[in-house]
């Protein structure tokens, strides 16, 4: 039995994701939005990159997607809508655990950031690559094999190495397996929480041009979270800008890289530093933030 | 004042580890293969290199935190590795670190005040009362206020840390300071407000500083002089300028080429 993975695609001319309005709070206090009225869409087969500084809610907003929320946080308001092959178009956030679970690994797959310790210790890499192949496409023993095999060498790792255990890999062998894991079922959406922060720059160029092969060769969509503008510069086709758990600007590429509206996207680029040392650093000014501003007053400080 | 401030002279250093099934083989890593360093007084050194290059063993042999297994350093014209302890910790004041993760690098249990001045109380400098407004000076001087000195690590974001860091080390009057990738664990707008202080306490302070990094973006910005490290040898060395120009070791121009967003620049 050979399981012919490509034979559905979603509907062309949806987006493949849309956030609507989506907003996350605490339960204890349903007025403090730590994710507030954010709404943007991932389009079949492109990447959209969002941006922002820690505890910006761009963590938040990819777990609000997966429905991997903490028990302490409620969606509060707002879609999650994904353009499904089979099902067409499902809210995200209506579905019950189960239908969820089915989802998860299958069609929306996760990248976690600290590729140290998401994997487990005690299983051999090749079990946890093979996990979600077994639970979603029911596949066992040779051709469970074979499929990990061929999964190891396209995020080149050599296949023997599906017998190893996670300590005998280094750091970017590691995300490769995360990567290997993710698509292994061939999602239509894949998530990525900060692959490479924690892998040397060689390292991420791989990683990165890894994943836009396979974002290419599968037609995948991404969402790519990052805090590198670098890295933006390098994979994103659209931009989200978040601050303080609102989007503060978003477009193509292009318009929020080179020519940036909100003047924190401004004071956000004026932070990164250029290979050719000829641009003066300028860091952002904090003094605006003690007080209780929402982005668009911060907007409003950073002008004067 | 001599022209170079801290000299290192073929450095060895090796580590035994343990291998095989169980560990019960061992095989000999070198960390450090006959890795030799300037550092010009007034100036920043960076060391560049991928994770397992040695950059940090480097810094820990640099400031005697690890014994070397051969060569020297020399501080101002002494070689260190050759003091005894008493003479060496007197020495040790002049040699200051700031290290990568603010958040294993405090104590939790000590307030900051206690943090910044424990180097002071170490060294005798001062009664408890100049230790005391040191320690003040200090903190306001990185952007922290006099009321952080009740606090404890735990109430402070990554950058505030880093800043009490930077106080801890800057504290003594240091001439030499290793920086083992102080800004790799921030956030780029918390990254430029770090370096943009390191370049100002320089300036005062008239500071020596080895930079450690991967980020080649940070090291253009901030180093004058930089040397890159592969598998714990030293493939490259020379003038930032220089090196970004025309990179020579076939090492060095895949660390150029893997800048994430060389072309596009905003």
């Amino acid at each position: 039995m050979t399981v012919d993975l490509q034979t559905k695609q979603p509907a062309q001319s949806l987006p493949l994701l849309q956030l609507e309005h989506v907003s996350i709070s605490p339960k204890k206090m349903p007025h403090r939005l730590l994710v507030n009225d954010v709404s943007f869409s991932i389009e079949i087969g492109k990447t959209t990159c969002v941006v922002g500084e820690s505890g910006s809610g761009k963590s938040l907003t990819a777990l609000a997607i997966m429905g991997l929320l903490s028990n302490q946080l409620t969606l509060n308001g707002g879609r999650v809508l994904f353009n499904d092959a089979e099902n067409g178009v499902i809210d995200l956030t209506k579905l019950d655990d189960e239908s969820l679970r089915k989802l998860r690994g299958d069609k929306i797959a996760m990248i976690f950031q600290e590729p140290m310790t998401s994997l487990n210790p005690v299983l051999t890499v090749g079990y946890q690559i093979g996990e979600s192949l077994t639970t979603h496409l029911g596949l066992r023993g040779e051709h469970l094999n074979s499929k990990i095999a061929s999964l190891l060498e396209m995020v080149g790792i050599p296949a023997e190495r599906a017998q190893s255990y996670p300590d005998e890999l280094s750091g970017g062998q590691r995300q490769r397996v995360m990567i290997a894991m993710s698509i292994a079922c061939e999602p239509s959406l894949l998530i990525a929480d900060e692959p490479t922060t924690a892998l040397d720059v060689t390292v991420q160029a791989q990683i990165l041009k890894l994943l836009s092969e396979l974002k290419t060769r599968m037609n995948m969509g991404m969402l790519f979270i990052t805090h590198d503008f670098g890295v933006v510069a390098d994979i994103a086709d659209n931009v989200v800008v978040m601050f303080r758990g609102q989007i503060v600007e978003s477009g193509t590429r292009e318009q929020v890289l080179c020519n940036p509206q909100h003047p924190y996207t401004k004071a956000l680029l004026a932070c990164v530093p250029d290979a050719e040392g000829e641009k003066r650093l300028k860091p952002i000014d904090y003094s605006w933030l003690t007080g209780d501003h929402t982005a668009a007053e911060a907007g409003e400080a950073m002008h004067e | 004042m001599s022209e170079n401030i801290l000299v290192a002279r073929n450095l060895v250093k090796t580590y035994t580890q343990r291998s095989g099934r169980f560990g019960f083989g061992s095989t000999q890593l070198k960390a450090l293969n006959d890795v030799s360093i300037n550092l010009r007084t007034g100036k920043t050194l960076a060391v560049v290199g991928e994770s397992g290059s040695g950059k940090s063993t480097l810094a820990r042999c640099l400031l005697q935190l690890q014994p070397l297994d051969s060569g020297e350093v020399l501080f101002q014209g002494q070689d260190m590795a050759k003091l005894q302890p008493n003479a060496l910790r007197g020495i040790r004041k002049n040699l200051q670190m700031v290290f990568q993760d603010p958040f294993a690098s405090l104590n939790p249990r000590m307030r900051i005040g206690e943090i910044v001045g424990e180097g002071l109380l170490i060294h005798g400098l001062g009664d408890s009362r100049e230790q005391q407004k040191k320690v003040i000076a200090m903190l306001k001087r990185v952007g922290l206020t006099e009321a952080d000195m009740q606090k404890y690590p735990h109430e402070f974001s990554g950058g505030q840390r880093q800043r009490v860091g930077i106080a801890r080390a800057l504290v003594l009057h240091p001439q030499v300071v290793v920086c083992d990738e102080p800004v790799s664990a921030l956030d780029v707008s918390i990254q430029a407000q770090i370096l943009l202080l390191l370049k100002e306490l320089q300036q005062e302070m008239a500071l020596s500083y080895i930079f450690i990094s991967h980020d080649l973006r940070v090291v253009r910005h901030i180093a004058d002089d930089m040397v890159v490290m592969y598998r714990g040898q030293i493939v490259e060395q020379g003038l930032v300028s220089d090196i970004y120009a025309e990179p020579e070791h076939s090492y060095t121009q895949n660390l150029l080429a893997a800048i994430p967003g060389k072309h596009v620049n905003g």
